[in-house]
């Protein structure tokens, strides 16, 4: 009887291994499917005249997506700008100050702002730098801007980079920072010649993780950038961005514009996928040194 | 000394980032790149170059041809995002942008959202059609008033009905259910077309009425004239209804409608002429739907482009009220050159000495821009 | 000013170069002091502004509801009907789409996502096949939303129309299960990611115990492991929940955009997230714009307070 049970036992086991191992591995299936689709279904349509023209009217091939390169990069990088020096100095604040009252509603704020879904996000920076506005003397003028898309983007960035610096900052010793005070120098130069430099993997990890989140948001750009057919590099008017560019050529019928988005998507992937490999090359680089 | 070469460093790090932080100001406020101007950060005002647009996707064909064609020889871009009639309306409402483009004209709530009148340039006209994906039937489908109604309100389910056949008379017709698509955003086109429903459909108007956003029965929704048409265009066995261009442009099948005086109309540069050739009201308001024209087609409209009838507001200069004008003028004009490729009715010459009238009202500081 | 006073006394009375020596050395000294407290307010503000957007975010999203809140009450979220053009707002259809979605995406998911974390956390914690499934798991969050919406529409709904046929039902192909079949494949790696790292942290003395009285390796993680990290587990399983909440493009494409209440999951339907996206930028009324925000509001409400409670849990896990 006993060793009826242990092999039921055993095979109950080694069954509920095969089952995990399958589920596991049964995840990389719409992956692949993915990838191996877009790769297909975009390679073909990549070209250098895709890469530096911008769409032609509607109804008519050819055309390339070069607005939407160039504007994706544009409003990317300015929300970057705006939110690592923040967020940078939001995490040290909060690795500086464990217990005070302020860090504390801080932190909450930080995890609040990482749960906002990105359609809200742009729902508040629409009427945020949109919308035209007055209180009392100021007047917003208003209108649609690759910068307010930028806001919008720059808002989400913030709760990963403070939080992946906090927690980075948190892991060092204390006596290093210790040490830097010790020998008198002053504060700001002790983070950022002393603790940030020690960090730095983790932050820039952090950084990096953040800017590939927000290459691939849309919703936020929807009531923002607004869009354009034309090639802009001025952040103060509406701007075509990579997202934006394949949500609206996904859903029309045109066959010219179905492969614009093709192309469009495998371009995005690539991008995305690169800057995920080279977070994780630079942070494993970067952490065998120290 | 090391001292020294502390601060170097620190203020050469703060100089860089004040020189980004200023350069992001400066292109924001100022020129940059493909539009070379200076102004400041709005779409509504500043004399920058490019004028901002947004609205009906029915009018988006037309608009993207003939953009493209006015900067060739104008040297002006336009930036029109096609939305949706009602977002059109909206964002103009808002001053988020310079001119709105709606099949359907501002409705009295709409107006009492506005803080200043406004004017309707009549710019086009364009058919609704009705588009299905039936790729076994090779005929073009009859279908009238009534089957129109009752396949939107849900009541013919399945291709091969009855009334389907009744008009249909040798077309063998498959077994397929009937899926809609209608638009899931606000829309002149929907307006154009519920309209044409309440007018031939009681049913129609006392449950579901008319507007640019109504409540569906059935059906699934897409985003603009692109979307609804993409939802036929992948789905088999389904119908709805998009503006001409689209399904011209995209090889989809489209039905004859039954008109009001019994007659079964294929929507055409010629029909929708015909049901244009109306007495125009001062303010270019008119329904074409239901035409009294023999070989009108009977799901006609005008669209038009709304602006501001006094163009001094926000900072906008008069540079920029006279470039716009301009834009509206040669659109109703030279640019109706370009409607019949893409299967618009070029504008009746009624349409254009009315067009004209309204250009000229529109003024700049009480005075017309036009002479 | 630098007084005397700010000087020690030997130096006082010591020769003028070396009095002068000395202030220079204290002005050097007031300056960095000064440096550093302007330094550490600024710091304060940095943290100050966190809190300042949060609120922003709130006062906001409540501020611009205030007239559908005010003109429709509560019953808005059961209201049935959406129809702006008879200015009747009722979310329910749009709740309903949501919780539809999310859960049945969830319920999809889950087996996966615990199946990753107990592989990677279990089985084989090192190694180069465990660490490649790792990065193809995150890989799987960093695509973006548009990216699998627009997949979703050319491949899966002609997949999901094809066996709606086989098995009787209007054949669509968009709809509320083709979208949670998108959300699921998308929420699977924050369930298993922090799955993995709860599972990685049972103690081992507690598994060799068990193992040490014959257990197998199945009657471990059911009776150890398991109950271990169920509190980890159920918050990784909220922090995905939330994530589905909240995503909108993907879901947007594939789900039919229909305001009517779905009869069933293969039926259109529509999210809060992907109804505000469609009719936000044309919401004339200022009504119909108030009840657009206020779904996003509950949206933000809902979401908010799913993500701190999955991160509560995970706090008061780790710190034990």
């Amino acid at each position: 009887m006993d060793g009826k049970n242990v092999k039921l036992r055993l095979g109950k086991s080694y069954g509920f291994q095969w089952l995990i191992y399958v589920l596991a591995f049964a995840c990389l299936v719409p992956l692949l499917a993915i990838l191996f689709y877009i790769v297909r279904a975009g390679i073909t349509k990549i070209n250098w005249h895709f890469l530096v023209n911008i769409p032609k009217p509607v109804g008519e091939s050819g055309g390339g997506i070069a607005n939407a390169l160039v504007g994706s990069t544009l409003i990317i990088f300015v929300a970057a700008v705006i939110a690592i020096p923040i967020g940078i100095m939001a995490g040290v604040y909060l690795s500086e100050n464990r217990k005070s009252r302020l860090a504390y509603w801080c932190r909450l704020c930080t995890d609040i702002l990482q749960g906002v879904p990105s359609i809200v996000v742009g729902i508040v920076a629409y009427f945020w730098l949109v919308r035209p506005w007055d209180i009392g003397p100021i007047h917003h003028k208003g209108g649609f801007s690759a910068l307010s898309g930028s806001a919008a983007l720059a808002i989400m960035m913030l709760p990963i980079i403070i939080r992946s610096t906090e927690e980075t900052l948190k892991l060092l010793p204390d006596s290093l920072k210790e040490a830097a005070l010790a020998l008198g120098m002053p504060f700001h130069r002790v983070i950022f010649k002393v603790v940030v430099p020690v960090g730095i993997s983790g932050i820039l990890s952090g950084v990096m993780l953040s800017v590939a989140r927000i290459t691939g948001e849309t919703a936020p750009l929807l009531f923002t950038a607004f869009g354009n057919p034309y090639l802009s590099v001025n952040i103060g008017k509406p701007m075509q961005s990579l997202p934006l560019m394949i949500f609206n050529y996904a859903t029309s019928p045109y066959t010219d514009w179905l492969n614009l988005a093709w192309g469009a998507s495998l371009i995005l992937l690539v991008w995305v996928l690169l800057l995920n490999i080279f977070t994780k090359v630079i942070t494993r680089k970067w952490k065998v040194q120290l | 000394m090391k001292q020294n070469s502390f601060k170097f460093k620190r203020s050469l790090a703060a100089g860089a980032f004040f020189a980004l932080f200023s350069f992001s100001l400066v292109s924001c406020g100022g020129g940059g790149g493909a539009t070379g101007s200076d102004s400041t950060a709005s779409a509504g005002s500043s004399s920058d170059n490019m004028l901002t647009g947004a609205g009906s996707s029915f009018d988006n064909p037309l608009f993207s041809k003939q953009f493209s064609e006015y900067d060739k020889t104008n040297n002006q871009k336009i930036n029109y995002q096609s939305i949706g009639s009602g977002a059109g309306i909206s964002q103009l409402t808002a001053k988020t942008v310079e001119f709105g483009a709606s099949d359907a004209p501002m409705n009295g709530k709409q107006d009492s959202a506005l803080s200043a009148p406004v004017v309707h340039v009549p710019i086009t006209e364009g058919a609704v059609v009705l588009s299905y994906n039936l790729p076994d039937v090779k005929d073009t489908l009859n279908i009238t008033p009534a089957v129109l109604a009752d396949i939107f309100l849900g009541k013919i389910t399945k291709w091969n009905d009855p009334k389907i056949a009744a008009a249909n008379k040798g077309v063998k017709l498959p077994a397929t259910g009937i899926t809609i698509a209608h638009r899931s955003d606000g829309s002149g086109t929907s307006n154009i077309f519920t309209t044409y429903l309440a007018k031939v459909s009681d049913e129609w108007s006392t449950k579901v009425g008319k507007g640019s956003s109504v409540n569906w029965p059935v059906g699934l929704g897409g985003k603009g004239n692109e979307g609804v048409a993409g939802l036929i265009k992948q789905t088999p066995g389904a119908i709805g209804y998009i503006e001409l261009a689209y399904a011209v442009q995209n090889n989809m099948a489209y039905a004859k409608v039954q008109n009001k005086a019994g007659n079964f109309i294929t929507p055409s540069i010629a029909s929708v002429t015909a049901a244009a050739n109306i007495t125009i009201p001062a303010d270019t308001k008119v329904s074409l739907t239901n035409t009294e024209a023999a070989d009108g087609y009977p799901i006609s409209s005008f669209s038009w482009v709304i602006i501001y009838k006094e163009q001094k507001y926000g900072d906008r200069t008069l540079d920029r009220g006279t470039r716009l004008v301009k834009l509206l003028s040669w659109m109703i004009h030279d640019g109706q050159q370009y409607s019949s490729a893409l299967t618009y009715a070029p504008l009746s010459p009624a349409a254009v000495s009315a067009g004209d009238a309204v250009l000229k009202s529109v003024t700049f500081d009480g005075k017309p821009i036009l002479q | 000013m630098i007084t005397r006073s700010d000087l020690p006394l030997r130096v006082i009375n010591s020769s003028p170069d070396a009095i002068a020596k000395a202030k220079a050395r204290a002005r050097r000294s007031f300056r960095q002091i000064r440096t550093e407290n302007v330094f550490k307010r600024t710091l304060t503000i940095m943290g100050l502004i966190i809190i300042i957007l949060v609120l922003g975010i709130m006062v906001t999203l409540a501020w611009q509801s205030r007239l559908s809140i005010a003109a429709l009450g509560p019953k808005y979220l059961w209201g049935k009907v959406w129809d702006p053009v008879q200015d009747v707002y009722g979310a329910w259809p749009f709740l309903l789409g949501t919780l539809l979605t999310s859960f049945l995406a969830l319920i999809i998911s889950v087996p996966f996502s615990v199946s990753i974390a107990i592989f990677l956390g279990e089985y084989h914690p090192k190694g180069w096949l465990p660490n490649f499934l790792k990065n193809a798991v995150e890989l799987i969050a960093a695509v973006p939303s548009v990216i699998y919406g627009f997949w979703g529409l050319a491949v899966l709904v002609p997949i999901v129309r094809s066996f709606e046929s086989s098995i009787g039902v209007e054949p669509v192909g968009v709809g509320i299960f083709s979208s949670s079949l998108i959300l699921a494949v998308m929420i699977i790696p924050y369930a298993a990611s922090l799955g993995r790292s709860m599972i990685s942290l049972v103690p081992s003395h507690l598994k060799e115990a068990a193992y040490g009285l014959g257990a197998t390796r199945w009657e471990v993680i059911r009776s150890v492991v398991l109950p271990y990290t169920k509190s980890g587990l159920f918050a990784g399983v909220l922090l995905s929940l939330g994530r589905a909440l909240g995503e909108t493009m993907a879901v947007t494409m594939v789900i039919g955009n229909t305001s009517l209440i779905p009869k069933n999951i293969f039926s259109p339907g529509n999210t809060m997230a992907s109804v505000i996206a469609n009719e936000f930028t044309e919401a004339d009324k200022p009504v119909y714009l108030s009840a657009l925000i206020e779904l996003g509001l509950v949206l933000f409400l809902v979401t908010v307070v799913i993500n701190l409670i999955g991160k509560k849990i995970i706090d008061r896990f780790t710190n034990e």
